[in-house]
């Protein structure tokens, strides 16, 4: 037992407690936020390379045994996603200042995103189904302040729907709980998986499953349940909708990993089955919707839900190969969605629009947005050497290992797609001839580029890097695939 | 009797579910309202329901009713108490701005 687990959850959420206390004074806050946000993210570096020595960490809260307290539990895959959470936070910060009005500010901003890091960390920590749903909570409460942090018309109309259809989703969320306990008598997620092999009516649990599929999904943007996303996404500030891009969606597929991997994996013929068809139509209407807008922020939100398809397909496809293809997706997609938005942000921001119509030729004022976008594209669709090509080519290896040829087909065009609908903003923005009427009065600060150059090295670094990634990726696809370990860690059987 | 509760919330579950396809944002709330009641309500089920039994487990008790569903209801409770008050305060906002209070005229842009 070690309290080192609890970290990534207490350090954002003090931090939160100790700005909230100096908005009166705008300048202290950034200083002290840039602060913290380097404290969590050396804390969390720590502790990641103490999990991949020394093994999991579990903590029982209150020395209360398993299963019967609350645990956290740091194995390998939540650390990994912290670090990722981390990282993309850290830039978020540094970014913030001169992407947010002072109004925005002064308004508790720096509170609230401590909170959303709370609560995303606390999801990928813990080890009970219920606890689970409190820190989804944590997080979407954060997630609500910042959506309408502003106050504009378009803002309030369109976080009203994503407020409803989250609350909708959660209250679904504590219902199939319920029903589990119902069935297993615990909520711990460990005992939970031990008990499942011993219940007689296996086809209650794959409702119940279902039905968390169904939850997560929603929150997850999954096919046919994405409609709620892309437009909410786009209404608050860039750097808000880089936290939303990169960690919302993804805590709703983590839990679907986590418990289709350990809880539900007693029918893979109606589950698992499923999920491979849902990646498909994920990834195709994902791109259609990319296809079919001219605003840039709607095309990056778009671009979430194939890659959710993504991550989901190698889930489907339950092997080694595709597993950790959809946990090296899963990285390296929470880092390039969070640059994508920074950059459509500043491009927005110089360009004064977002409508792609009314842009051209800003590579002659701006070349150095134009290659990082030009950059971004590649590594969003995953051209070697970059990132994303490392996860593709092993999903569609485990793919085509278990001979699902038509999601192979559907996943390498939706790919072409995907590289379309970026390069579509910078052939059209940035190509062409001189805008005479364009006139140079907006330049992206330093403090904005810088952290969008981070981001893309770290992405760069886990595609060229990846002798030295894959490794870990890989043992993690093995760990999942064995739940006996997670509950044999757990339990200490 | 878990008979009877399971039948009520699941009652509570179709009143709400008609209240959210309304257009108007109050019943959409108070739906949302309903909603969490028939979470709940499955909760406590979930536990079986004793009559006058306290929740306590010891060497002399043989019957006792099982705590863990009140606590999750209590958070759960608080939880959708606090979702509730924002979401009224954040739709009294937003109709106040866009001058409707009807979802059909939220849209949003059309020619996009």
């Amino acid at each position: 037992m070690s309290n080192l687990a609890i970290l990534p959850i207490i350090i954002p959420m003090l931090s939160g407690i100790i700005v909230a206390f100096t908005n009166k004074n705008v300048k202290r806050t950034r200083i002290l936020t840039k602060l913290f946000v380097i404290i969590s993210l050396i804390v969390t570096s720590y502790v990641t390379y103490v999990v991949f020595t020394e093994g999991s960490i579990i903590l029982e809260t209150g020395d209360w045994v398993a299963p019967y307290g609350i645990i956290m539990v740091a194995d390998e895959l939540s650390i990994i996603l912290i670090l990722t959470t981390n990282i993309i936070a850290a830039t978020a910060a540094f970014y913030a200042p001169h992407s947010l009005s002072l109004k925005q500010e002064n308004h508790y901003f720096y509170t609230f995103f401590f909170l959303l890091i709370t609560g995303v960390s606390g999801a990928f920590l813990t080890g009970d189904l219920f606890n689970l749903f409190v820190f989804f909570e944590v997080l979407l409460m954060a997630s609500y302040a910042l959506i309408v942090l502003g106050g504009e018309r378009v803002q309030l109309r369109e976080s009203i729907k994503y407020v409803l259809i989250n609350l909708f989703s959660s209250m679904l969320f504590v219902t199939a709980v319920a029903l589990l306990y119902g069935v297993v008598g615990t909520v711990n997620m460990a005992q939970i998986a031990e008990r499942v092999a011993e219940v007689d009516q296996k086809g209650i649990l794959t409702t119940i499953g279902v039905l968390l599929f169904f939850v997560f999904g929603t929150k997850a943007a999954l096919f046919p349940l994405y409609y709620w996303l892309p437009r909410p996404y786009i209404v608050p500030n860039p750097v808000v909708s880089a936290l939303f891009g990169a960690l919302l969606t993804k805590v709703g597929i983590y839990s679907i990993l986590r418990v289709f991997t350990l809880i539900f994996t007693h029918r893979p013929d109606i589950t698992h089955e499923a999920f491979i068809w849902i990646a498909g139509l994920s990834m195709l209407f994902g791109v259609i919707g990319a296809l079919s807008t001219n605003n840039i922020k709607l095309i990056i939100a778009y671009n979430i839900i194939p890659a959710i398809g993504f991550i989901i397909m190698g889930i489907g496809i339950f092997n080694k190969d595709a597993l950790s293809g959809s946990i090296y997706y899963f990285v390296h997609d929470m880092i390039i969605k969070s640059a994508l938005f920074l950059l459509v942000g500043v491009i927005s921001y110089v360009a004064g629009t977002s409508d792609l119509r009314k842009m051209k030729g800003l590579i002659h004022y701006y070349p150095v947005l134009g290659w990082l976008l030009f950059i971004s594209a590649f590594v969003l669709a995953g051209i070697p050497p970059f990132s994303g090509f490392i996860g593709k080519l092993l999903l569609l290896k485990g793919a085509l290992s278990n001979d699902e040829v038509a999601i192979t087909i559907i996943a390498l065009l939706s790919s072409l797609l995907i590289l379309y609908s970026v390069m579509k903003i910078f052939i059209r923005g940035f190509w062409g001839e001189k805008d005479a009427t364009f006139s140079l009065t907006k330049k992206p600060a330093q403090g904005q580029i810088i952290p969008i150059v981070c981001l893309l090295a770290v992405s760069v670094f886990l595609g060229i890097g990846a002798e030295y990634v894959y490794p870990a990726i890989d043992g993690i696809a093995e760990y999942l695939l064995d739940p006996e370990i997670y509950i044999d860690s757990v339990l200490k059987e | 009797m878990e008979y009877i509760v399971l039948i009520l919330s699941g009652i509570l579950f179709a009143t709400a579910i008609y209240n959210i396809l309304q257009k108007q944002l109050l019943r959409i709330i108070i739906g949302t309202v309903l909603i969490s009641h028939g979470a709940h309500l499955v909760i406590l089920t979930m536990g079986k329901l004793k009559r006058g039994q306290p929740p306590i487990l010891d060497e002399s008790v043989t019957s006792y009713t099982d705590p863990l569903p009140q606590a999750l209801i209590l958070t759960s409770i608080v939880i959708s108490f606090g979702i509730t008050s924002l979401l009224l305060v954040l739709s009294y906002r937003t109709a106040k701005e866009n001058n409707t209070d009807n979802m059909e005229e939220m849209r949003g842009e059309s020619n996009e």
